[in-house]
């Protein structure tokens, strides 16, 4: 399920950090269940794409990564985007801090 | 040509680069050996470098939330890979990093027993990795 998105962005010592949680269940083949992991992953500063990421099912659990882009001001729109293997997407936009 | 083709033909092109955009590298994701996963990525020769850093636990005593966190340091990195040796799957995730990005990234990942994680940094074109083992208590890939 595309379960909700949590995100915190603040500029601090001349970059961006940028700390997003993804609710998924990321599930691998050898559990027993369907497989259905997150592929694909967008950051995007101001409309812009930054980071683009392929993932595997090896990523835990309701995933929770860290990026870091150069510079960035207070109210900088950031985007973080997902898809997974069937299909399904979410994503979240906040202001950074 | 009626209103509904013509919406149905615009959303054709809409969809088609979108799908272009979601690319999944899906050779190196289902390589069952680093060395097949290394090779799908195009990182076979990579020289080892002492200017990828990767933090993680030396002891994770949960196989299914092992924390690593990983920059690069040299010049121009534009791409980051994480390999973990003796996972069923051993690429874990490729991290591309544009214009405005640091090479930089912190995950969670699941490691099925005690392994070497091998993390592959592109820069201007060449390939480079630093290995670093992880020991795991108790297996995490039933999750």
């Amino acid at each position: 399920m595309a379960g909700p998105m949590k995100m915190r962005a603040s500029v601090a010592g001349g970059f961006t950090e940028v700390r997003v949680l993804m609710t998924h269940p990321m599930t691998t083949a050898q559990s027993g269940q369907a497989l259905h992991f997150i592929q694909n992953i967008t950051v995007k500063q101001n409309g812009k794409a930054v980071v683009e990421a392929e993932i595997s099912q090896a990523v835990s659990r309701n995933p929770v990564f860290s990026f870091r882009l150069k510079g960035g001001a207070k109210g900088d729109k950031i985007e973080v985007s997902w898809l997974d293997n069937k299909g399904e997407t979410n994503k979240i936009e906040t202001a950074v801090a | 040509m009626t209103r509904r083709s013509l919406l149905a033909f615009l959303g054709l092109l809409l969809a088609k680069p979108l799908t272009v955009l979601a690319a999944w590298n899906e050779q190196a994701f289902g390589a069952k050996t680093a060395a097949d996963a290394l090779k799908n990525i195009g990182a076979a020769a990579a020289a080892p470098s002492k200017d990828i850093m990767i933090e993680a636990p030396q002891i994770a005593e949960n196989g299914a939330v092992v924390p690593i966190e990983i920059s690069s340091n040299i010049p121009g990195t534009t791409s980051i890979a994480v390999v973990i040796e003796k996972n069923p799957f051993p690429l874990a995730g490729k991290f591309d990093f544009k214009e405005g990005a640091l090479p930089f990234v912190k995950l969670n990942v699941k490691m099925g027993e005690t392994s070497d994680v091998r993390v592959v940094a592109v820069a201007g074109g060449r390939q480079y990795v630093a290995t670093r083992e992880i020991k795991v208590t108790i297996g995490g890939c039933g999750g």
